[in-house]
């Protein structure tokens, strides 16, 4: 059911049966190490190179997810999966094996949001029985295709993300379960025009708040209705600003808002300036802690909100801003 | 619905909440950082001037020197750490230049000999050669034409 | 005394380096490119080279010195050989590093694996 300008209300709810995450070393030590399904201590992941690593990524976190949810992979009906490097290469060629027909999806580091977003209109119109949505990244490709080769000496600025190693995989199904897809919003691109590559979090802030302001006016409800409103990537600078944009148009969301960036990493001890950041960081957050504390019942109602800066560095050189998109996806417990 | 107005305001806003490291601590590091690599090439520069080499040969020398050693460290996964503490202090001295060559050129030999090593040497350093190349010249025309008209002697 | 000049001009000039990085935000490569071009026109003006004879290796090891020494190799190349000069003096005066740069850097390449930064 249409809800609003930018949102759905599914009638019949899609069902996340399983999750998996996989992430590298340093996530691991992190203080979600306990709950993600696999930490991978070769930074390679067995591979030769870091593209090859990130496809292997996916590929890893797709066969868990098959094997935790117990569903046939024949029975898959689609995937919906993208990453952040050009042409999405860790996608094309870390699930060429699964042998299912892919949906290849670009929203940067928004992409978890995005490919639950198409997965859930898709199953909800009764086209698939099962889809998989997934998304990864990885520090030493990421670096690679933005910034610098590993081996560059340069500071990073405080403002500065870190990019995760990891991929996350949801697997959709009719019924069971472990928690449900009741509606999504859809983000719109929102640019502020902030330029600063190294200040992500700001510039996709204002996205953020727009698609959260959006589901609240869409769904007409307040933000006390969710017990978390998680945003992607939006690190140490991005979450002051999501809370600051929202109090301007009256939303209170500073009680329940959590940043999967912030959540990642040991911000004393790791080195990680403002945070965690890419398609992988809200991935592998949801696929452990979020969806846990859902099925727990300890959350019982979280919009999550992954956001993505669409920029590249050629945009970037041309002298333009960094436009931001986020989308949001309503998850809730089986027990509401 | 954001107006350019707002978008000023949203720009101004970020300027203030963004954190930044300690700038005076930042240039302490760099100040001795720096330092201690201009007095290691002091060093080198009275040690080879002491073999007899007139100045333009010993300055040669003590480039390649700093280089090697900067590249050594990159080789060896140490330079970027030295980088992050030391910031400019690195960076600026000649050092800064040979990691900015050998950086790439480790990176991208995955995507070949030519098209990812011979290609890539010069992502970062091909500017600092060019615009150097560039500029000098531009400058040597002044000269050669301050030098034709008689206004700068010098022959 | 050498030694003490060295180190606090050498010190001094990545000090100012670093405050224009960090207030300006300037990606390291733009930094290079301008210290490169203003050690050239510093020489240009005749002010690099008695600087350099004060302070030593504190004003040569900067890249700042190195603008410096691609504008004396041109110098010296229209003083010796007229226009060819001019074309081939900044290379020429500069090869020793430029070349030392690309050879050891491509033997790194041989030799070193990148790896993750933690």
């Amino acid at each position: 059911m249409k809800k609003g300008t930018a949102s759905i209300a599914f009638k019949q709810q899609p069902c996340i049966l399983g999750a998996a995450s996989v992430v590298g070393s340093k996530e691991g030590e992190g203080p979600l190490g306990k709950l993600f399904d696999q930490i991978e201590q070769d930074d390679k992941f067995g591979k030769n190179t870091w593209e090859e690593a990130e496809s292997e990524l996916q590929k890893r976190a797709a066969q868990l997810a098959i094997q935790k949810a117990a569903v046939p992979k024949p029975a898959i009906r689609y995937l919906f999966a993208g990453d952040l490097l050009g042409q999405s290469i860790a996608t094309s060629f870390g699930l060429l094996e699964m042998n299912i027909p892919l949906f290849g999806l670009y929203g940067a580091c928004s992409t978890m949001g995005e490919s639950l977003s198409l997965g859930s209109i898709v199953m909800s119109a009764g086209y698939a029985d099962y889809v998989m949505c997934l998304t990864s990244s990885h520090f030493a490709s990421a670096e690679k295709e933005f910034r610098f080769p590993l081996e560059y000496g340069n500071q990073r600025p405080a403002s500065a993300t870190w990019t995760v190693t990891g991929s996350g995989a949801v697997i959709l199904g009719k019924e069971g379960g472990i928690a449900k897809i009741s509606g999504i919003t859809t983000g719109k691109i929102v640019d502020y025009g902030i330029r600063d590559s190294q200040n992500m979090g700001a510039a996709m802030a204002p996205a953020a708040a727009d698609t959260i302001a959006q589901n609240l006016k869409d769904f007409q409800i307040k933000p006390c209705e969710y017990d978390k409103i998680i945003t992607g990537d939006l690190g140490k600078v991005g979450k002051t600003a999501v809370i600051d944009l929202l109090r301007e148009q009256g939303y209170d969301i500073e009680k329940q808002h959590m940043d999967c960036g912030l959540e990642i990493y040991n911000e004393q001890q790791q080195n990680a300036e403002a945070g965690g950041s890419g398609c992988g960081c809200a991935a592998v957050t949801l696929c452990s802690y979020v969806l846990r504390m859902v099925e727990e019942g300890k959350w019982k109602k979280v919009l999550f909100v992954p956001t993505g800066a669409l920029l590249s560095k050629t945009s970037f050189n041309e002298g333009q801003t960094i436009p931001g998109i986020a989308h949001a996806v309503v998850i809730e417990g089986k027990n509401v | 619905m954001n107006t350019e107005q707002q978008k000023k305001i949203y720009q101004q806003y970020i300027k203030e909440v963004t954190p930044s490291h300690n700038i005076w601590m930042n240039m302490l590091k760099a100040f001795f950082v720096g330092g201690l690599i201009c007095l290691i090439g002091q060093i080198l520069m009275h040690w080879f001037l002491s073999m007899n080499m007139s100045k333009e040969e010993a300055g040669s020398w003590v480039s390649v020197c700093l280089i090697g050693a900067s590249i050594l460290l990159t080789s060896f996964h140490l330079f970027g750490s030295i980088a992050k503490f030391g910031g400019a202090g690195v960076l600026v001295p000649i050092t800064g230049f040979a990691n900015s060559v050998a950086a790439p050129a480790i990176e991208y030999k995955k995507e070949g000999q030519v098209f990812g090593i011979g290609v890539n040497i010069f992502t970062i350093s091909g500017p600092v050669i060019l615009y150097g190349i560039f500029s000098s010249w531009v400058l040597g025309i002044l000269y050669y034409v301050l030098q034709m008209t008689g206004i700068m002697g010098g022959m | 005394m050498e030694y003490v000049i060295a180190f606090l001009v050498g010190g001094a000039i990545c000090a100012v380096v670093q405050l224009l990085m960090d207030k300006t935000k300037l990606m390291p490569g733009r930094i290079m490119v301008l210290l490169v071009v203003t050690g050239a026109v510093l020489g240009s003006i005749g002010i690099y080279e008695p600087f350099t004879e004060w302070a030593g290796a504190g004003a040569s090891v900067p890249l700042l010195g190195f603008g410096n020494v691609l504008w004396k190799g041109v110098k010296k190349g229209v003083e010796t050989e007229g226009l060819l000069g001019l074309i081939k003096g900044g290379l020429s005066a500069s090869s020793a590093g430029i070349s030392a740069a690309l050879i050891f850097g491509y033997l790194a390449s041989i030799f070193s694996k990148p790896k993750m930064k933690k």
